[in-house]
């Protein structure tokens, strides 16, 4: 196996593959440094992997509703926050040539106390049920039954429920738990997936809403989803509608703008895509080290026979080869246990906190990349060590 | 028995291949700074195996280094192979360098690297001779140093005389013109140390190669041509050995 990468490595050097046979020839460093690699990957695809997650996730809310464009309040960054709207925005809208239909969302936080008395927080929309909103037809189905009062759907991903709530409602058994001094009662379920904020989302009326939240009132939602009529040109709406709404109180987006804007939010403004970002960035600076300390103890191990080299003849260029040969070799053999292993993190991780983390097929090319120049500029580094091969010194 | 000549050599035959001449050098700066070379002279003829002898600190590894293009001539003039070194970029010693072959204290072999690979690498530096041509070279020449056998065998596994053959190997493999050696046998014991220098004598005679040899050794003294004797930075003594 050595030999024939070395083969190979010989081929593609035209040179003897000095760098791979100093590295292999002390296997417990060649695994030490393999293994700081391999860490320093893991680290960068874990925390890109919940930056992914977090980036996904922001945009799953948005997408449950089947509508192409967003209004909402000029000072919200996300879907939990900013001023609630005129009601008279949703008449506004509607009048809008082009805009098929338009539906005024309410959101809030709910607070759910679980039996053992620990509490889950829930993002609820409330919505008018006789509207369509919803681009599944599994919610769209149910939402007769959001009808009744004090009635609501939840998501089958909320985090840290009874195991056997979501079968036990789905066969038909609904479920009731207080909340805000009401009784609500789970009719039926729809699929969304947390995010990182809250612990799952429920759908209500806009009725059983405002009794939810007796501080909301009717006359002011926090959004609105337009549903453009077929063959109109979205960006044309948009424009009709910045025209007709006022920009003082109200923005707007296509949702996928919205959805962008948002993420932007919340990756840069927000602590926690701060914090991943900050993740990928401890990772890197602990793998140029690791590779640096490797790189330039093994320089250090060989200042004899560089300086022997140099004296038969060598330039600096064949020393800075060895060094950045031994770099791709160890970017390369650490990059694949540290994939294997990430990609194993990943299941864990979706399986424990079902976050919507995946491995995107650009990623690996990315951090393999990544990986590649952080070994590089070790290489660059530890090769200030060669200058100290003084021929001259060996008499 | 006489090899063709390079042109090199050829060159070489009107001018000796090393000439130097009011040579002095210094260390250090300011207060510091000692003489450690005091006007050298020094000619030594094609094909010759010239030991530099002289207590420690005497200068002799200061002349083999400055000749050796190893260090930079501060004063005076050191002709090798034709060239004047004084005020030569190091472009140029590297290039004149890559005619010479270096055979060290120990051996300085690197210890990943094969005999044979070694060997190769004191060919690698040349450009332009095909691949296959180099694995064979190094091969006839490790077969010459009796290490045919060995070939494969990290120097971890070589004897200290085996080490030491295969470092000539690869002074001698790239047809260097001038070798330089520094305190070769230091390493070996009597015999193998005897043998070793016997076995390069030979073989650099055949190639028609001129030796420079730092030693403090008395037992190989007899296979020099001439010695020369350094004290406090001057050559003190200049003689053929008394044949033993």
């Amino acid at each position: 196996m050595t030999r024939l990468v070395g083969r190979l490595l010989q081929r593609l050097l035209g040179r003897l593959p000095i760098g791979w046979l100093q590295l292999t020839h002390n296997r417990t460093r060649l695994a030490a440094a393999l293994a700081g690699v391999a860490f320093a990957n893991i680290l960068i695809f874990v925390q890109l992997g919940f930056l992914g997650a977090l980036i996904e996730s922001i945009g799953l809310p948005y997408r449950m509703m089947n509508a192409e464009i967003l209004v909402a309040a000029s000072d919200a960054n996300t879907l939990s926050d900013g001023s609630p709207l005129p009601r008279q925005r949703l008449y506004q809208t509607l009048a809008v040539p082009g805009v098929a239909a338009a539906t005024a969302v309410y959101y809030n936080r709910l607070d759910w106390k679980q039996l053992d008395g620990t509490i889950r927080t829930l993002d609820v929309f409330g919505i008018d049920p006789s509207a369509q909103a919803f681009r599944s037809a599994e919610i769209n189905a149910e939402l007769d039954r959001l009808k009744l009062s004090d009635t609501a759907l939840i998501d089958r991903k909320t985090r840290n429920v009874p195991k056997d709530l979501f079968p036990s409602i789905g066969a038909g058994r609904s479920y009731q738990f207080e909340a805000n001094n009401r009784s609500i009662t789970v009719v039926g379920t729809f699929e969304i997936g947390g995010g990182f904020s809250a612990d799952g989302y429920l759908v209500v009326s806009d009725q059983t809403f405002l009794r939810l939240f007796k501080r909301r009132v009717p006359g002011a939602p926090n959004m609105i989803f337009v549903k453009v009529e077929p063959g109109v040109p979205v960006a044309a709406v948009v424009e009709r509608l910045r025209v007709a709404l006022p920009a003082s109180d109200t923005t707007v987006r296509t949702v996928a703008d919205a959805v962008a804007s948002d993420q932007r939010f919340q990756t840069t403004q927000k602590p926690i895509g701060i914090v991943f970002g900050f993740g990928i960035v401890i990772g890197v600076l602990v793998g140029v080290i690791i590779v640096y300390q490797v790189l330039s103890s093994d320089v250090a191990d060989h200042l004899r026979e560089y300086a022997t080299f140099k004296a038969i003849g060598y330039k600096r260029g064949f020393f800075l080869g060895i060094v950045f040969e031994e770099a791709m070799v160890l970017a390369m053999l650490g990059f694949i246990p540290g994939l294997v292993i990430a990609l194993l993190l990943y299941q864990i991780i979706a399986a424990t906190t079902g976050l919507p983390i995946t491995m995107p097929g650009t990623r690996p090319l990315m951090v393999l990349l990544g990986t590649l120049a952080m070994c590089t500029l070790s290489g660059a580094i530890a090769t200030r060590r060669l200058e100290r091969a003084d021929p001259a010194d060996l008499f | 028995m006489q090899t063709a000549p390079s042109i090199a050599r050829l060159r070489a035959q009107d001018e000796p291949p090393i000439v130097v001449s009011g040579l002095n050098h210094w260390f250090g700066e300011g207060d510091a700074r000692k003489q450690a070379l005091f006007d050298v002279d020094l000619v030594v003829a094609s094909g010759q195996l010239v030991m530099l002898m002289g207590a420690s600190g005497s200068g002799k590894t200061t002349l083999l280094t400055l000749i050796g293009c190893l260090r930079e001539v501060q004063d005076g003039s050191v002709r090798l192979l034709g060239r004047e070194l004084r005020g030569a970029s190091a472009d140029r010693l590297v290039e004149s360098r890559r005619r010479l072959g270096f055979i060290f204290q120990a051996h300085n072999l690197h210890d990943s690297l094969t005999a044979h690979q070694n060997v190769r690498m004191g060919l690698d530096v040349h450009e332009g001779v095909p691949e296959s041509r180099r694995d064979d070279a190094a091969a006839h020449v490790l077969a010459l140093l009796g290490l045919g056998d060995r070939a494969t065998y990290l120097p971890a596994n070589l004897s200290g005389g085996q080490k030491q053959r295969v470092a000539i190997a690869r002074a001698l493999v790239g047809n260097p013109d001038v070798i330089f050696a520094d305190e070769p046998t230091a390493a070996l014991d009597k015999d193998s140390g005897y043998d070793v220098v016997a076995l390069l004598k030979r073989l650099a005679r055949a190639r028609g190669t001129t030796i420079l040899m730092v030693t403090h050794d008395n037992r190989i003294l007899g296979l020099a041509d001439r010695i020369v004797t350094l004290q406090d930075g001057r050559i003190v003594r200049d003689e053929k050995p008394a044949t033993s």
